[in-house]
């Protein structure tokens, strides 16, 4: 089995068991079935078309063909720089393939599969052109915050966090960034991807996303420094203090103190007393907790009390010292503030996994996520393939996808939501960009006919 | 731009009205002399390797600053203004020629002229810099009335976030809105009203609030250090900088496209005869003394040659001095580098004939060797063949060289493997911190800079100019010895 060039990916996907088990809810046999008859081949067509679908004389007919994708199969053999002509021929290779991931890359200068011969001379002539922005959030990257869980696993207490993350990041690529075309997909375990889809954002440089990416990173953490958010400053900037008091205040006063308990316990409450930097507050809370140690209240309750200590201490001595000044804020953003991956927006060239994918540790589909309704996600609930399978079983249905009474069977509610509230708008506007262009180069050709 | 061998250059009223930052925007309508084409590109060569060299050693941005002010007086300077823009103009046209032609060059130019472009800008005063901005036809518009009244209280927040308040705790940036300003000033005194109505004047010149596209100042999206509203930033008047610098970066990359297609389809067969060896030549050229006349520090005997070497040549020489001693034989290339490098260093002809003698008699006897290499020795003094005096190979000549198997040449912070280099550097006395810093500019591939830092932890002082010759590492050595002992050989 060969390696190809390899390109580490939004996710780490490491296949640790040859055969995977089935109460994972994965295997391979499903996986066929799953390609067979379920994967929505021309959805995700016409969505990295962009439009160019050949109707119109505007459009560019080898737009889709420029695309990367990237395969990885059975036994970790990953092919990449696979590029197809049409649909159809795409469905064709997934089938004869049948990758446990596929992942899409950029929309490259030339057909990826022709880049060695441009790539002689001194200048380099394969570049990518056009590529989505893309998030990805990992929660385990929060481990240092949640006690309920670490490592790969999930469950209702911590996945608030990614909700949080949704609906502060959505928010701000729409009206800080006036972005339009944003989806969220569910990476299949443990996080979260996002795909800004406008033509501008889709024409960024390396440089501008890496911009983009910083705007957002607030978290400078490792495990060498207690304090790892900084908020210097006399104010938190507008994003920040929106995103503050319309999303991350409540979360953290409320849902988050019922399910982790921040400050129930001395191991945990020592964390937060080493983001004071004034140790005589962090003495005389110190004080005060080892004292109540014993109580005789909830741990919720607990947490929420000792938090209103916390705050009442820090502001007594509010103007002394300006680093106390963003002390509270800097508590609730460590605990709750989005922390992106900052590699993987940050390059064109990046490989992310495609949505409607089949996470192979979990079975889960990849689904889409709406961002107004994000609290109601449940990814423990999330469709598998065994229950995909059972239900073309049971029913009998073969799953098609332009069937109207699709969006009552377990994966067509969420092709209908992709289409409907993604899809749609989307080459609505990418028709009226290509006609809008067409007709500026019609109009300029025009003129240079003047005598 | 066209190039000339008349003693006068006439020169268009263009250049004259120019402000005195020039964008590089079109190539300029002037007649240049053949001579000036070179030497102009050359003295601005040396303030770019300034850049360079800044930019290395991680220098802050007010550094910056003062670096580049200071280079661009010391090499660009001349007696009146028009003709310091000429300069200026000239040189930069005829380094895009130069570092057009291939990818490595473009960038390395582009990062320079945008950071030496960056730094002269800041150094101007806010007048300059908007007219600066009003030359590139930027369409930014000021952010006036009800729209800017929106923005107002969140523009404060931006500006506190970056702490720039007062220390009567109020926030510096005035948004320019004149009632607001008026009304405050008037509950207070009048001789504090009058100072505060003064530095209101300034003020509202100053921080007007452009509207730009985000994608204009990433540099600002990522700090935060703007307000952002549905894919607009308002950028004030005081972060100028990074608007400008962003457009002439995105300018000269597309030119320089441009110019490297105009010099592979047409200037370079054109010019094969006259501009295309200059061309050729200036980005690989080597710009210091060429110690071709070695000085009174560097006279050097036989019998000192041993100590010598072990206490100021640099790791380079020094490695082919102790292949030399070991094997008793130098291939071509190394016998070339060491044996210029020793003529530079002060040793005389008959002593040079005499060492290579000795160490080559071991090996294939003193017949062979007069055949043979003696001959060779010679020339490199002058005293064979058509007299060149050769001169010792430059940082920049020894580091492009390509040693292959059995040589010893070249440079070793280049050619060395990572293990080898590290026990080099450590029979050189440095220690494991010193080695950590050097290998890291090793693997960042800034190779002089290496040396720079081990000639730093040998002496144990700084060497700000860098190295960029043996034969000035042996001088800057054998300086700082004979400092500290006077009277004994070094």
């Amino acid at each position: 089995m060969t390696r190809e060039e390899t390109e580490t990916s939004g996710e780490d996907m490491m296949i640790d068991d040859p055969k995977p088990k089935i109460e994972n809810d994965f295997n391979v046999h499903y996986l066929r079935i799953y390609y067979g008859n379920l994967f929505p081949y021309t959805d995700i067509h016409k969505w990295l078309s962009y439009g160019h679908d050949g109707k119109h004389p505007g459009c560019d007919e080898y737009y889709f063909g420029r695309r990367e994708f990237s395969f990885t199969l059975e036994n970790d053999v990953y092919l990449r720089y696979k590029s197809f002509k049409n649909a159809s021929l795409m469905e064709a290779a997934i089938k004869s393939n049948f990758p446990y991931k596929i992942d899409i890359g950029a929309v490259y200068s030339v057909d990826p599969d022709k880049r060695h011969a441009y790539a002689q001379s001194g200048t380099n002539l394969f570049t990518p052109v056009e590529r989505e922005l893309v998030f990805d959030i990992d929660i385990t990257d929060y481990d240092d915050v949640r006690y309920c869980c670490s490592g790969a696993d999930v469950c209702s207490k911590c996945w608030p966090l990614m909700t949080v993350a949704i609906k502060v990041i959505d928010t701000s690529l729409r009206e800080d960034f006036g972005f339009k075309h944003i989806l969220w997909v569910f990476s299949g375990r443990r996080g979260v991807h996002c795909w800004v889809c406008d033509a501008k954002a889709r024409r960024l440089t390396n440089e501008q996303r890496s911009a983009v990416a910083e705007y957002f990173r607030v978290y400078k953490g490792n495990e060498n420094n207690a304090k790892k958010v900084d908020l210097m400053g006399h104010s938190l900037h507008p994003f920040l203090a929106r995103s503050y008091v319309d999303f991350i205040k409540s979360f953290f006063e409320g849902e988050l103190q019922a399910t982790q308990s921040i400050f129930s316990s001395k191991e945990k409450y020592e964390k937060i007393l080493g983001m004071i930097t004034d140790e005589d507050i962090q003495a005389d809370l110190r004080g005060k907790w080892e004292n109540s140690a014993r109580s005789s209240l909830s741990e919720e309750a607990t947490s929420l009390l000792r938090w209103e200590q916390l705050k009442k201490a820090l502001q007594s001595k509010r103007n002394k010292a300006l680093s106390l000044r963003t002390c509270v804020e800097e508590i609730v953003f460590t605990f709750t503030y989005p922390r992106i991956d900052l590699e993987v927006s940050k390059q064109m060239n990046h490989l992310l996994k495609a949505p409607f994918c089949v996470h192979p540790k979990t079975g889960r589909v990849c689904v889409p996520i709406d961002p107004n309704n994000c609290d109601e996600f449940d990814p423990l609930a999330v469709p598998t393939l065994s229950q995909l399978i059972e239900e073309i079983n049971s029913g009998g249905l073969r799953m098609d996808v332009d069937d109207d009474d699709s969006d009552s069977s377990l994966l067509g509610k969420s092709i209908k939501f992709f289409r409907s509230s993604f899809l749609e708008p989307l080459l609505k506007s990418c028709k009226e960009e290509i006609e809008s262009s067409y007709k500026t180069k019609i109009a300029k050709t025009k003129d240079s006919f003047s005598w | 731009m066209e190039v000339i061998r008349s003693q006068k250059r006439t020169v268009s009223n263009d250049v004259v009205s120019t402000p005195t930052l020039p964008l590089y925007l079109t190539a300029p309508h002037m007649e240049v002399r053949l001579e000036e084409f070179e030497l102009f590109a050359i003295d601005r060569l040396r303030v770019l390797k300034g850049v360079s060299d800044g930019l290395a050693r991680a220098r802050n941005p007010n550094e910056m600053d003062d670096l580049v002010e200071t280079l661009w007086k010391e090499h660009m300077r001349l007696s009146n203004v028009s003709e310091m823009i000429n300069k200026d103009i000239i040189s930069h046209f005829v380094l895009r020629l130069v570092y057009c032609r291939s990818d490595e060059l473009k960038k390395w130019f582009l990062s320079m002229e945008t950071a030496l472009f960056r730094h002269r800008f800041r150094l101007k005063k806010i007048e300059e810099q908007r007219a600066i901005v009003g030359e590139f036809g930027l369409p930014y518009k000021a952010v006036i009335g009800a729209e800017l009244e929106s923005l107002k209280e969140r523009l404060g927040l931006v500006a506190r976030s970056h702490g720039q308040i007062s220390s009567d705790g109020t926030c510096n940036m005035l948004y320019f809105d004149p009632m607001f300003t008026l009304s405050h000033l008037a509950v207070k005194l009048v001789p504090f009203l009058m100072e505060k109505f003064l530095s209101f004047l300034s003020f509202a010149v100053e921080n007007i609030y452009y509207k730009v596209p985000f994608e204009e100042v990433p540099d600002l999206v990522a700090s935060r250090r703007v307000l952002l509203q549905k894919g607009f930033a308002f950028v004030a008047g005081t972060q100028l900088v990074s608007l400008v610098v962003t457009q002439f970066r995105s300018h000269l990359s597309k030119a320089l496209i441009l110019t490297n297609r105009k010099w592979t389809t047409t200037i370079r067969e054109r010019e094969k005869d006259r501009l295309t060896p200059i061309v050729e030549a200036l980005s690989t050229s080597y710009l210091g003394p060429d110690y071709s006349q070695s000085n009174e520090y560097a006279d050097i005997s036989l019998k000192d040659i041993d100590q010598v070497s072990k206490s100021s040549f640099p790791l380079c020489m020094r490695h082919l001095f102790e292949k030399l001693r070991e094997d008793h034989h130098l291939k071509h290339g190394g016998r070339m580098q060491l044996g210029l490098f020793l003529k530079g260093v002060g040793l005389k002809l008959d002593d040079a004939l005499a060492f290579w003698r000795e160490e080559f008699t071991k090996k294939v006897g003193s017949e062979r060797f007069d055949k043979e290499y003696a001959y060779a020795i010679r020339h490199n003094y002058g005293k064979e063949g058509k007299r060149t005096d050769y001169t010792p190979y430059a940082c920049s000549k020894i580091i492009t060289s390509a040693p292959g198997a059995g040589d010893h040449h070249g440079c070793p912070y280049r050619h060395f493997s990572e293990d080898n280099l590290k026990a080099a550097l450590s029979r050189m006395g440095l220690s494991s911190r010193g080695m950590e810093d050097v290998m890291d500019k090793v693997r960042n591939r800034h190779y002089q800079l290496a040396c720079t830092l081990t000639f730093e932890a040998v002496y144990g002082t700084s060497c700000d100019t860098g190295i960029n010759h043996p034969n000035q590492y042996f001088e800057e050595s054998q300086k700082i010895l004979k400092s500290k002992t006077p009277a004994a050989p070094v």
